[in-house]
């Protein structure tokens, strides 16, 4: 019997490849169970799971909350905008007031890298990481590998490309231990002021011209620019972003063979990828977002298994 | 370990047929009829007494599917184990349809449990039977009987029904083994 090596899921950095392997069995029986016309099991019935989000979010916290209830989990949800948090509460003090609530879980987005690492360390709950400022999003980088393999069979000696801005991405870092861990082979390709200085130690290359990069890849995940994280300009303007690092139809085709094209969301259309591209047959975004439920229930069955009674 | 054999090859033969003939007796052609194999090991019995109603009593097109119920079982988190899923292949609706389940070992009735629940996901049937080749008599924690009983065996709670099959283990038997 196969169960994970860890006890939280704070990063992909923290998992072994059997982990991931473990994952995506668990999901291809999950995807199974949410396309049938009742798409509810009842194991996680007596698991309260609280999502906390002192980011915003929309996409990951109803993925994570549609994946709690398909599991027949109890769920708290609050989104620090409406809690003690604007009042100066620390971040144990909110989670453990939230734990002695008898909550066995907590799935939780924050602007701080390591802050998932931190409440794993002084908390005791099974903690899943929903994004860490500009660290990790694991369950992201699952559900993009998750998609690949689904698509090209495997993700092991695949080629992708991962476009735009890399320095303020999590997604972007969680997808390179991914799929390394995964043996895939990874290019970053972007405007020099938004990749990382010192990238290339994690293994992967820079590939500077777009064109290039997408004759070169299987797979494009095009990122979105993240302009809330920008104190100042990395880039011109706009549009001469888009012109350089946006994938538009005319050039999709012009390539010489056909390439995925995946994006996290939320898409900015007409900036990374115009919308006939994100409409496009090549491109599985919305195929994305289903295998996230898949996913975040694997994630979430795999972790409460392990929590005692 | 001390092993005993309970059925032979050639009884677990016998006795298949005949589950197969009781089945016809009640189903007639099966037009509204589905046969659910749980997963993991009443699917091998599942295929056999498919593949003897085509083959023996010449009925085509029966509904076979297999169902797994590890996420509906009572156990979570209570084992020292994790469960392990397996593969549901149902690609069908069950809805107003007489099913039948096929597992190899009736003991606590726990999994017949929560196989009750789990098809429900799959529409409303209209009736629900339970095959087993075997039956373990007084070791139930359920109120749930099988319709259709290949053997029944009296086996203390240390002891344990292994059922083995051709295409897995290469023969068929049955066993009681003693820990």
């Amino acid at each position: 019997m196969k169960e994970l090596s860890v006890n939280h899921l704070l990063g992909i950095k923290y998992l072994v490849k059997e982990d991931i392997d473990l994952i995506f069995e668990t999901a291809d029986h999950f995807k199974e169970v949410i396309n049938r016309p009742i798409k509810k099991v009842p194991s996680l019935r007596d698991i309260t799971i609280a999502n906390i989000f002192f980011e915003n979010s929309t996409r990951t916290k109803l993925s994570f909350e549609l994946a709690q209830k398909r599991l027949s989990a109890d769920v708290i949800s609050f989104s620090a905008a409406q809690s003690s948090v604007k009042k100066g509460e620390t971040l144990i003090d909110t989670v453990n007031n939230i734990l002695s609530m008898k909550v066995d879980m907590v799935v939780m987005r924050h602007a701080n890298p390591g802050a998932a690492y931190f409440l794993s360390q002084n908390v005791n709950a099974s903690i899943v990481n929903a994004g860490d400022g500009a660290h990790e999003h694991p369950t992201q980088a699952l559900l993009d590998s998750f998609s690949i393999r689904e698509k090209l069979g495997e993700v092991a000696g695949k080629k992708i490309v991962i476009v735009g801005d890399i320095l303020h991405s999590r997604v972007a870092l969680s997808n390179i231990y991914a799929l390394q861990m995964q043996g895939a082979e990874v290019k970053v390709c972007g405007p020099k002021t938004l990749i990382p200085k010192y990238i290339e130690s994690l293994g992967v290359t820079i590939e500077p011209n777009l064109r290039k990069a997408l004759e070169w890849c299987d797979v494009a995940n095009m990122l979105r620019v993240q302009n809330e994280r920008m104190d100042v300009n990395y880039f011109p303007s706009t549009r001469e972003y888009a012109q350089q690092y946006g994938v538009d139809k005319a050039l999709l085709d012009s390539l010489n063979k056909e390439i995925i094209i995946m994006h996290p969301g939320p898409i900015n259309r007409g900036v990374e990828i115009t919308s006939d591209v994100a409409d496009s047959q090549q491109s599985v975004i919305l195929d994305q977002v289903e295998n996230g439920v898949a996913i975040r229930m694997a994630v979430i069955y795999l972790l409460a298994s392990k929590i005692k009674q | 370990m001390s092993q005993k054999i309970l059925l032979t090859s050639k009884e677990v033969t016998i006795i298949l047929n005949r589950l197969a003939c009781q089945l016809i007796e009640k189903h007639l052609d099966f037009s509204n009829t589905v046969l659910i194999g749980l997963q993991p090991r009443g699917k091998y019995l599942a295929q056999r007494i498919q593949q003897i109603l085509e083959t023996e009593y010449q009925i085509k097109n029966i509904s076979l599917g297999f169902l797994d119920i590890t996420f509906f079982r009572d156990d979570f988190r209570r084992g020292d184990k994790p469960l392990e899923a397996n593969k549901t292949q149902i690609d069908f609706l069950v809805e107003n349809k007489k099913v039948v389940f096929i597992d190899d070992v009736l003991y606590t009735g726990r999994s017949i449990n929560a196989a009750l629940t789990a098809i429900q996901s799959f529409g409303r049937p209209i009736e629900v039977e339970l095959l087993t080749l075997i039956d373990r008599r007084f070791s139930r924690h359920l109120p749930i009987q099988p319709d259709y009983r290949g053997r029944q065996v009296d086996a203390i709670n240390g002891e344990k029904v292994k059922v083995c099959w051709q295409e897995k283990e290469g023969e068929d038997a049955v066993y009681l083994i003693k820990e």
